[in-house]
């Protein structure tokens, strides 16, 4: 009950208007640089920090929590639209994102997930205020052999989902792993497989890849069907808003989404992108058409970007309890935070609850604007979708390339750029899935630090996996995940010899 | 979140600075590009921000424009730097302690003696804690710890090769155990090593004083020492030396000009760096960031460099993280 007087003199604080005004500020920002590729929400809030040295701290701080989650919002545009994840956290969005939209569900696509990140943000908004110095003593409770369990059922899961065999998913996560290999290991700080190359020191770069094995081996891939079938998928069908249907098919992967997003985004390694994974994996399995994903089911997008948001506010837990922060754009808030002399921590809710209950209160705010100013403008993006199909191609061409060198000026990203751009081209000619790819870039690294902390905890003995409750239970699912499916067939076959 | 930021700007002010004239010019009309070595948010980008924001409202410096060029300690910034900055009388580079020590995990192909240095900045102390359930209650009685097992003293801190990692190594050094048996867990910074501290995963951690406070004044974590010289004010744990063990480490931060600048252009660099840390404005905002003033001019800057790499150098070959 106390947090709910706390939450009400938050709305007073961020009612004011001179604090209304920073958090439309704030998502305005927030959603012109999530769809703009090449600038995101921490370098926005980074370069903002010098000119609101000397301004209120409490607005200041709504005005970055406005980016923040605007950004979240923005970022899933351009992968729906364009199949451009500009974010790893739209990964998931682009691939039944942009199926939707090249067969003129472009609206709806958008739609859902700009509603179901709106839920998402509320409900796990609200979990921030109610739970967060609870949640957070659970979190740091969670040990390396844990998060090495975790990334284990990650890894299961995204290969035995995507892609039309298990081996194919594990062929391309294999793939990912060892580029997750190259570049400095955090553990010892020596390089690893970057032949002296001085870009490849700090590793591959997600966004690369990701842009490279989408926009680019699509591109290439369309080119090349081009010539023999003449398939013009981008016309608008039916209504650009959502339908009963969509409604009726979007409410549960929202919430699902949001259960998945919130508790691992607020783990102090948690992440946006295994929730969004775990979620697509999960809506996948429990879809009344499975058949329809890897062809536009709602329900791919519905889930993911829900688990998106909520992860964003479940970054905020260990944030403003912990001091901690898990994102780039977290990080620059702490730095925000900083500059007034606020040390996010055990003692903030207690020294400064005014300023922490009217942050709260304006994320939900924040929230409520970002719903008036996507929807509207859902029938603007999709209008992107009527331009004739090698236009719209060469656009994102041009967009890729313009990305990647904004976020890195070399010439050695834009080979790699190209190069992941066939490699994508050959996986999709024969038929090996990409996603699992960008999943072994993002968690290989992790899941290799944390095997390695928890073996260095141990003295080397591999049992300390096994001992903790939590990390046998993670890995003894990944493992029945792992051969249930090879089992049953198996079984199966037995059976018909009998017969 | 978001990967693509740092560069739009980047591929701005690098054009932007191949527009410039390289003319020697005076303090007032400066129109500076500082490279920080990082991405935004980390300290290197925060003190190349604190200076452009200061040596502009001061009027040390017409323009200032921060680039950042992540990756690898900061030794990706300091290779385009040497390339991009030499005999440039308008660019800077920020770097500290890390940067020494990346360069010599990393065998980076520059070093520090490839640039100009200008002025030494600032200096925070890093901080030896235990969580509040340990056993340990004082620096002696982790050090006792160490003798008994020092493979079970499981420490945590930033990453390998850095200022933490060093001062566990020396610490350990000074109980009288070997340094390579360090038993040091390395994280991306101090709040992922902070989860593992809170979770009881470790027996002692290493950070600087300002990411861990929080925790130390609610009683979360208890402070064992500071590796500062002298006392700081504000804060109860004292320092190493105090305590009797011969120690001291400072997280220093550094200005450098590019490689082969000419002597009135190094004077003019050092004289406006000089006047802009020594302004209320900028104690104001050392303060209220929490860092430690510790100026030193371009020739005692130049002097300590020297030492402090070969110091490095010894403890990280003693760990064996360098030949």
């Amino acid at each position: 009950m106390d947090s709910l007087i706390h939450l009400m003199h938050g709305f007073g604080t961020a009612l004011d208007p001179m604090n209304l005004m920073f958090a439309a500020i704030g998502v305005l920002l927030g959603t012109a640089v999530g769809v703009l590729p090449g600038i995101g929400p921490a370098l926005t809030v980074a370069l903002l920090l010098p000119i609101t040295f000397k301004l209120d701290p409490g607005g200041s701080l709504i005005m970055f929590a406005g980016i923040y989650y605007g950004g979240m919002y923005g970022g899933s545009t351009t992968a729906i639209l364009l199949n451009t994840p500009g974010e790893s956290a739209s990964v998931v969005t682009a691939l039944e994102g942009n199926q939707m939209a090249r067969r003129g569900r472009g609206g709806p696509a958008l739609a859902t997930a700009a509603i179901g990140s709106f839920v998402a943000a509320l409900i796990a908004t609200a979990g921030l205020a109610f739970f967060a110095p609870i949640l957070v003593k659970v979190a740091v409770k969670f040990g390396p052999w844990d998060y090495f369990g975790l990334m284990l059922i990650a890894f299961v899961t995204v290969s035995a989902t995507f892609g039309s065999s298990p081996l194919r998913g594990l062929t391309s996560l294999g793939i990912g792993l060892w580029l997750g290999l190259i570049g400095i290991d955090q553990l010892t700080g020596q390089t690893r497989l970057a032949f002296g190359v001085p870009n490849l020191l700090d590793g591959i770069e997600v966004t690369t890849l990701a842009v490279g094995l989408f926009a680019l081996g699509e591109c290439l891939f369309v080119a090349s069907r081009h010539l023999f079938n003449d398939e013009k998928p981008m016309a608008i069908k039916g209504s650009i808003w959502m339908s009963r249907e969509d409604w009726r098919r979007s409410w549960k992967p929202w919430l699902r989404g949001t259960a998945v997003g919130f508790p691992i985004g607020a783990l102090p390694a948690g992440g946006a992108e295994i929730p969004t994974f775990l979620s697509y994996t999960m809506e996948r399995k429990l879809a009344e058409k499975p058949e329809e994903f890897g062809q536009g089911a709602i329900e791919g997008v519905a889930g993911p970007e829900a688990a998106n948001n909520a992860s964003a506010a479940g970054t905020l837990v260990p944030l403003l309890t912990l001091g901690l922060p898990t994102s780039a754009t977290a990080a620059v808030m702490l730095a925000g935070f900083q500059q007034y002399n606020l040390q996010p921590g055990p003692l903030l809710f207690v020294q400064h609850p005014a300023l922490v209950w009217g942050l709260v209160a304006s994320l939900f705010i924040a929230n409520i604007m970002l719903l008036v100013l996507n929807l509207p403008l859902v029938g603007l993006w999709v209008r992107l979708l009527k331009i004739p199909l090698p236009w719209l191609y060469a656009g994102i061409l041009v967009f890729a390339c313009m990305g990647t060198i904004a976020a890195n000026p070399s010439v050695v990203e834009l080979m790699l750029l190209v190069g992941f751009g066939l490699l994508g081209f050959v996986m999709r000619r024969y038929d090996y899935p990409v996603a699992p790819v960008v999943v072994g870039l993002i968690l290989g690294p992790l899941a290799d630090s944390q095997l390695r902390r928890a073996l260095q905890m141990s003295l080397g003995d591999p049992m300390i996996l096994l001992q903790h409750p939590g990390s046998a239970t993670m890995i003894a699912i990944a493992t029945l995940a792992l051969v249930a499916p090879f089992l049953f067939k198996g079984l199966a076959r037995f059976r018909q010899d009998e017969d | 979140m978001t990967y693509l930021h740092s560069g739009l700007a980047a591929a701005w002010m690098m054009a932007a600075a191949a527009v410039l004239p390289a003319t020697s010019v005076q303090a007032q009309d400066l129109e500076l590009t500082i490279t920080a070595p990082a991405g935004a948010g980390g300290g290197w980008d925060a003190a190349a921000r604190s200076l452009q924001e200061v040596m502009m409202a001061t009027g040390k410096a017409r323009s200032v424009q921060v680039v950042n060029v992540p990756g690898a300690g900061g030794t990706v910034g300091l290779a385009q730097f040497v390339q991009g900055a030499k005999g440039s009388p308008d660019q800077m580079l920020v770097g500290g302690i890390t940067m020494v020590g990346a360069i010599i995990t990393n065998k980076a192909p520059h070093d520090l003696t490839k640039v100009t240095p200008i002025a030494r900045l600032t200096g925070d102390p890093l901080v030896i804690v235990v969580p509040a359930s340990s056993p340990y209650q004082t620096m002696a009685d982790l050090m006792e710890g160490i003798r008994q097992d020092v493979e079970r003293t499981i420490w945590a801190g930033g990453s390998a090769g850095g200022a933490d990692h060093i001062l566990a190594a020396l610490v350990t050094q000074a109980a009288g155990i070997d340094p390579a048996k360090v038993n040091y867990i390395a994280y991306s910074g101090g709040g992922e090593s902070l989860a593992a501290m809170l979770g009881g995963q470790v027996t002692a951690g290493v950070s600087g004083y300002g990411e861990w406070q929080g925790q130390i004044e609610s009683g979360d974590l208890r402070a064992l020492a500071i590796s500062y010289p002298e006392p700081i004010e504000g804060i109860a744990a004292q320092p190493l030396k105090a305590q009797g063990i011969d120690i001291e480490l400072v997280n220093w931060r550094g200005i450098f000009a590019g490689p082969d600048i000419s002597a009135e252009d190094k004077a003019v660099l050092e004289k406006a760096v000089g006047k802009t840390v020594q302004s209320p404005e900028w104690q104001e905002l050392i303060k209220a960031r929490g860092w430690s003033d510790y100026y030193a001019p371009s020739a005692e800057f130049a002097g300590f460099l020297t030492s402090e790499t070969g110091r490095v150098h010894s403890i990280l070959n003693s760990i064996g993280l360098a030949d």
